[in-house]
């Protein structure tokens, strides 16, 4: 506990500086929207529970079955989430030469440290518990006893990934240099991650929805008994919770759980005590590499030669940290896999199956699939563009000590985001429209607004970014997930709403005098409204841009 | 060269910096001490242009780095502390860079990164990325910076924090001749040999006043000292009794 002082110490005064600059709407609003998030899921769970248990015979399986996957799942995200983690607290976190330095215990550090790396990985998870157990507690009626039976069993199977996760990362940074195992760690991290989504979507999970997808009840009752291995944890708190709800309370799986998780710390302190030094010190080896560079400057030099040398090299900059950051340009993996899950979804809508297709459906998807779409981009956007001003903090000496326009370093972070999204957002929206075979009129406004919406969302995830600075983060990928990022989404999603409102004033207009048969009468109405969008998209560009200026001019380092 | 007229820097309601004028003549090369906390370096931020002033103005070569901040940083170099730069960049993209900020670009600048390259030792690691270089290496590459695009006047603060023997002797030999060339070198230092050898003139401020100011002799007359050292004199000017307070604790707890 000792050791982990200054960590907690640190975090209770930024809670109260947060206070005391008036961070208490902040607070409100991280808090209502997690309630929401609460509430949807507890909504949602209650009313598949209450289905099951209405279900005979196999509603209690089905229902356990469920918690089993849930947890399976779970655990998966946390064995990745510690193995991460663990490689900053165990390897690379500031305190650690002090630590090591102290004439302190190796299992005590081992101790502090797995605590730490257990709190920062987990956390989510364990929230996300929350609506999942209140619902089987309210639908299966566990009683008041039954939050202390699910913290029982749920606190050894959050500790047994931690301790696993953190011996796995000692073992490879033992293998490898720590930054190198960093970048390693990332790309499985998130190639993983693509492929469970691309393999999600493509076995069509909805398929197992439709009734006539089963033989008899057999198969299906075959089916939930089958796969999951009594050898894991999950399995072990499924049968302690679905036991206590049902009334017959199994105690071998609670004793499994914590006599498991204690002897995997155990293990995993001799583990450090064995192999902490050696990895330790590998783990100051630097990622040293030798890089020519040469490419980008013979490509791109010449092609931005005409925005002059500040601009210029401001925008090589850019690209080369990008694609020089592992933890950064190996989220377009699963942007890519993300990609092709959306063009998969739309060309699995049921709209060709039968023999006359409705026109008026097709142009109606046509239609808000430019909410879905300004929707991806803007996931997009808090992804690479939302940390561009953070990402420049602790260089930004450098850059207000120069005669550099700080108009100008906003023109190059504007562009140098909007550009690829402009492109990937004409790709979604042509190629959808093209697989909805919508008509040309439909196209026409969907490609317009597409780029007026983009220009704005990038606009956007800046400001947000320059209003919402991250500048002690050391990890890129973990500056969307913060405050600001939040907000940039909420923002960007009121956009969306309002231009989609405004707009569908003359997509009825045209879908009426379609159906009716009648040609398009171009009404000053239909105008105003497709005016009032470009007004409130440009709008929604300057105005963010602007204040970002102003919040840029203002920083002090 | 650099004008700072009533110059005042509050952080909430502290006041950092409280009303300093100073002025650096062309071609000198000064000293700017004080002990910590004592307001230097928010004194040299705000002269580089990366702090607004609460009040009062900083002019470098006439203009007001505020209100014309392009000629006036145009003319600046500015070396901070603590070296941080971009780690996913070598250390001739940094500077290609830095010179791409000033507007500079070509083969004269590829000349001169090479030229800084080698007087800092730095040529072998020119292709390498700057996460791989140690401490002393990223200072000697910010300190390449500061005079790529040969600037008019330098401003540092703490430069030989983290150098080795040779490359703190080789800075203390570009400043000199840097100067000797019409150049101005304001410099922050807790080294008070380095600013009693260097230094043609010599400012100490605390509690973001400035205390005392001018030559060596000056400072000896406005104290009025006799022939004592810089370090007895920085001494006296900023709480010689709590230094002699600490020198005894030190005994006492060995």
């Amino acid at each position: 506990m000792h050791i982990l002082q200054p960590k907690w110490r640190t975090a209770l005064t930024r809670a109260r500086q947060e206070r005391a600059s008036g961070g208490t709407g902040k607070a409100i609003v991280l808090a209502v929207v997690g309630l929401l998030f609460w509430a949807a899921v507890f909504g949602v769970l209650l009313r598949v529970l209450r289905y099951f248990r209405g279900v005979q015979e196999i509603g209690a399986l089905l229902a356990g079955k469920l918690l089993s996957l849930s947890l399976l799942s779970f655990i998966s995200v946390l064995l990745l989430s510690n193995v991460i983690t663990a490689l900053s607290s165990f390897f690379l976190a500031k305190d650690l030469d002090l630590l090591v330095s102290s004439p302190v215990d190796r299992v005590r550090i081992y101790v502090a440290k797995l605590g730490e790396t257990l709190l920062h990985s987990s956390w989510m998870v364990a929230l996300m518990t929350v609506p999942i157990f209140a619902a089987y507690a309210v639908v299966y009626k566990g009683g008041w006893l039954f939050p202390l039976v699910a913290a029982g069993t749920f606190l050894p199977f959050l500790v047994l990934p931690a301790v696993v996760g953190s011996a796995t990362t000692l073992i490879l940074v033992n293998v490898f240099p720590a930054r190198r195992t960093r970048d390693l760690l990332s790309l499985i991290a998130l190639g993983a991650a693509a492929g469970i989504i691309l393999l999600f979507r493509i076995i069509r999970p909805e398929q197992l929805a439709r009734p006539e997808g089963f033989r008899n009840l057999l198969d299906f009752i075959t089916v939930l008994r089958a796969p999951t291995s009594p050898l894991l944890p999950s399995e072990w708190v499924t049968k302690s919770v679905m036991g206590y709800l049902g009334g017959k309370m199994d105690w071998l799986p609670l004793y499994l759980l914590w006599s498991t998780a204690g002897a995997a710390v155990v293990i995993g302190a001799i583990l450090h005590t064995r192999l902490y030094h050696t990895g330790f010190t590998k783990a100051q080896e630097g990622a040293e590499r030798f890089v020519r560079g040469g490419l980008w400057q013979w490509a791109l030099g010449g092609l931005l030669r005409p925005l002059g040398a500040a601009r210029r090299e401001f925008v090589l900059k850019d690209l080369k940290l990008f694609f020089r950051d592992t933890t950064q340009w190996s989220q377009l993996i699963l942007l890519a896999a993300l990609l092709v899950v959306y063009l998969f979804n739309i060309r699995a809508l049921p709209l060709f199956r039968g023999e006359q297709v409705p026109f008026y459906t097709v142009s109606i998807v046509s239609f808000l699939n430019l909410g879905l779409a300004g929707f991806v981009l803007a996931s997009i956007a808090a992804r690479f563009i939302f940390p561009a001003v953070s990402l420049e903090g602790r260089q930004m000496w450098l850059l207000r000590s120069s005669p550099l326009e700080l108009k100008a370093l906003l023109w190059s972070k504007y562009w140098v985001g909007t550009i690829p999204l402009l492109v990937l957002a004409l790709a979604i929206t042509v190629l959808t429209n093209v697989l909805l075979r919508a008509s040309p009129f439909m196209m026409a406004v969907g490609v317009c607004t597409i780029v007026l919406l983009t220009l704005a969302i990038s606009a956007l995830a800046l400001a947000f970014g320059a209003l919402y600075p991250q500048f002690e983060t050391e990890n890129a990928a973990q500056i969307p997930t913060s405050f600001g990022g939040l907000v940039f989404m909420m923002a960007t999603i009121t956009l969306l709403a309002v231009v989609i409102v405004i707009e569908s004033v003359p997509v009825y207009g045209y879908l009426r005098a379609a159906f009716n048969q009648e040609p398009l009468h171009v009404s000053p109405l239909m105008l105003g409204a497709f005016a009032l969008v470009i007004v409130v998209c440009v709008g929604a560009t300057l105005v963010p841009l602007r204040i970002a200026l102003k919040k840029i001019e203002q920083f002090e380092f | 060269m650099i004008q700072l007229e009533t110059l005042t820097k509050y952080y909430g309601s502290f006041c950092a910096v409280d009303n300093v004028t100073l002025n650096v003549p062309k071609g000198a090369l000064y000293g700017f001490l004080g002990p910590n906390g004592a307001g230097k370096t928010t004194t040299l931020r705000m002269i580089a242009g990366i702090l607004r002033p609460t009040s009062g103005r900083v002019l470098i070569g006439g203009d007001d780095v505020n209100r014309a901040p392009l000629a006036a940083k145009a003319r600046l170099g500015f070396i901070p502390d603590r070296p941080f730069v971009y780690e996913k960049l070598t250390g001739a993209e940094f500077l290609r860079f830095v010179a791409g900020l000033y507007g500079q670009d070509g083969l004269l600048v590829e000349r001169r990164i090479d030229e800084l390259l080698e007087v800092f030792e730095l040529s072998a690691w020119k292709n390498e990325l700057i996460e791989s270089y140690s401490h002393g290496m990223k200072q000697k590459l910010i300190i390449s910076s500061a005079l790529i695009h040969r600037p008019e006047v330098i401003v540092v603060d703490e430069p030989m924090v983290g150098l080795d023997p040779r490359a703190a002797r080789l800075l203390k030999d570009l400043f000199k001749g840097f100067v000797s060339r019409g150049g101005t070198v304001l410099m922050s230092t807790h080294t008070l040999e380095i600013a009693e050898a260097l230094c043609d003139r010599i400012a100490i401020i605390q509690g973001g006043k400035i205390v005392a100011a001018g030559t060596m002799a000056e400072l000896k007359q406005q104290t009025k000292s006799g022939d004592i050292g810089l370090e007895d004199l920085f001494l006296r000017l900023t709480g010689g009794p709590a230094a002699k307070e600490l020198a005894a604790v030190l005994e006492g707890g060995l």
